[in-house]
């Protein structure tokens, strides 16, 4: 089950919007695999009818009153670091064709 | 370990009684990370903002504000922490130029308190390592040998402190980040219990099992820290209620404890000479009392695996957001949306961050998702289920905090898998949420060694307390 193909690699690459070189596509496949492989060993592990832990905190819902809170963070910077910008609005290449 | 700085609770009450000023403390601070920069452990200087934060402290010393339990001590954060004054870049090239718009929490309290951030430290890039090789823009250097890697993540974090930059230092454990460096370098690493300290503006690498906490020279220090650091936050929403004697204060624990040592962890792959400085400790414990038990903990040998399936898979989530969009680099040869995508991605991440994506994305994938990621979060869950078993057996466990000392530059980089069996002693703790600590202990071979201590889940005022207690007894 783990020996990746270059063809998984690159399935996997486009699926992380990140393109690779052919040799990149090769060195990823054996590494990959052989990460992979080592990890397969919990496949044979009986875990009888445990229920996955997703968190360890133990809390639920966690909600604060729908109030507007002031963080003192004003547009202008949570903007500052955006590649193009435009009447206050970040500016995004051509979304639908 | 020779210091040129007073306990941190001294230097505080000296600040406070206009005994040292603020500016006097990030002066030095600064000069002895120019001293010291041969070592790398700095990736950003936060000279002028910390210097006038220091000359405002001095200021309102002298009016008669009392300003917080650490008036005037400087420190020096992870660089995935968000500060001002400085870029926060994560050592990777994806974040080159960002300039936070807001601080973390973290950084927020501890400047309430008085301190004074004076630099953001060299990491693994994201995070992703044990060594602080995959650093986008270079290694730091073990302070005790030039030709060996500090460990990682936060590599630069535990070189600073050991280095003498700063009282103390933030890093993040994630699998063993804070705990790893700490070991390799001879400093005192703290992992909190999960929800302990809130994550709000520090970059985030694996969700579940992300934490924050100091990087000292004393567990002392360790505790003060602390104390500032923890508590809720709106802005976390994973942060949890703490013990409200807070972590100071420490007494000594009665005689016996229960000192659990796991088995699992003294097998094949431990260093002999790393596992003497071990067993000595063990016996220095016996010897003052405490009662030795073994315990077994069956499914540890496979909480590497098991954090290397649900690791990646938060990470590939956690960096989907570096997109070229909205801040990080962004490709100039884009020319449609996917463009922007892909390029940003592929110029500016680092290859584990890519490899880490990829594995995440893979074990994430429909066909795959429950044979690795859904049966890793049910080992989590065994994993889980023998830490409280082994919790009625001892108050707490202990073992090294790695099976090796500071392994050589270059040694780990062909094989991914081999860095990766670094962790194999931290990550457990992570994944069960427990707190652990790595304290030092005797060297091997005149390289650092550290012991770790677990404790369970909410139990970190206990854990504090016994590796006070052995910090008093190695002295």
């Amino acid at each position: 089950m783990a020996k990746l193909s270059v063809t998984d690699v690159l399935k996997l690459a486009k699926l992380s919007k990140i393109q690779l070189t052919k040799a990149e596509l090769d060195e990823f496949a054996q590494e990959l695999s052989a990460i992979l492989e080592y990890a397969e060993q919990l496949a044979s592990v009986d875990t009888g009818d445990l229920e996955p832990t997703v968190q360890v905190t133990g809390l639920t819902n966690v909600t604060r009153p729908d109030e507007i809170i002031d963080y003192g963070v004003s547009p202008d910077r949570l903007l500052k670091n955006a590649p193009a910008k435009q009447d206050g609005m970040i500016k995004v290449k051509r979304v639908l064709e | 370990m020779e210091t040129q700085w007073l306990p941190i609770s001294q230097i505080a009450k000296q600040v406070q009684a206009g005994e040292l000023t603020a500016t006097a403390l990030v002066s030095q601070s600064l000069k002895t990370i120019e001293q010291k920069s041969d070592y790398k452990a700095i990736i950003a200087i936060i000279d002028k903002p910390a210097l006038a934060r220091a000359h405002e402290i001095d200021a309102r010393v002298a009016k008669g504000e009392d300003i917080g339990p650490l008036a005037g001590v400087p420190f020096i954060a992870k660089d995935n922490f968000l500060v001002f004054g400085a870029d926060t870049t994560a050592a990777s090239n994806i974040l080159k130029g960002f300039e936070a718009p807001y601080q973390a929490t973290a950084i927020n309290r501890l400047e309430a308190a008085g301190a004074v951030c004076v630099a953001k430290a060299n990491l693994d890039a994201f995070a992703h390592g044990s060594s602080t090789e995959n650093s986008d823009f270079f290694t730091t250097l073990n302070p005790v040998d030039k030709t060996r890697v500090p460990g990682g993540s936060s590599g630069g974090s535990a070189a600073a402190v050991v280095l003498d930059m700063a009282p103390f230092a933030l890093g993040t454990d994630t699998g063993g980040s804070i705990r790893l460096p700490a070991s390799f370098c001879g400093a005192v690493g703290y992992k909190p219990t999960y929800g302990l300290v809130s994550r709000s503006g520090v970059i985030a690498m694996a969700s579940s099992t992300d934490v924050i906490g100091p990087i000292t020279r004393t567990v002392e220090d360790t505790a003060l820290v602390l104390d500032v650091l923890s508590g809720k936050d709106p802005l976390d929403a994973t942060t949890i209620e703490v013990d409200n004697r807070g972590y100071q204060n420490l007494a000594e624990p009665s005689i016996p404890q229960r000192i659990g040592v796991i088995k699992e962890y003294f097998g094949e792959g431990l260093d002999a000479s790393v596992k003497k400085s071990i067993d000595a400790e063990i016996t220095k414990l016996k010897k003052a009392g405490h009662k030795i038990v073994e315990v077994s903990l069956p499914s540890l040998p496979l909480a590497l695996a098991c954090y290397y399936i649900l690791c990646p898979a938060e990470v590939s989530s956690n960096l989907s957001r570096y997109d070229g969009q909205r801040y990080g680099y962004s490709s100039k040869e884009a020319k449609s949306l996917d463009d922007v995508y892909e390029l940003s991605r592929t110029e500016g991440f680092g290859k584990e961050a890519k490899r880490r994506i990829m594995i995440g994305t893979y074990v994430l994938s429909s066909g795959y998702y429950d044979a690795y990621y859904r049966k890793a979060q049910t080992i989590r869950t065994k994993l889980i289920q023998e830490f409280e078993a082994a919790f009625k057996q001892a108050d707490y466990l202990v073992g090294p905090t790695a099976p090796v000392t500071a392994f050589k530059i270059g040694q780990n980089q062909q094989d991914p898998l081999a860095m990766y069996l670094t962790d194999i002693m931290t990550v457990a703790a992570n994944l069960a949420g427990i707190p652990a600590i790595s304290i030092p202990v005797a060297a091997a071979n005149q390289l650092p060694v550290g012991f770790q201590i677990m404790a369970p889940q909410k139990h970190d005022r206990d854990l504090l307390m016994l590796a006070s207690s052995i910090e008093r007894m190695n002295k």
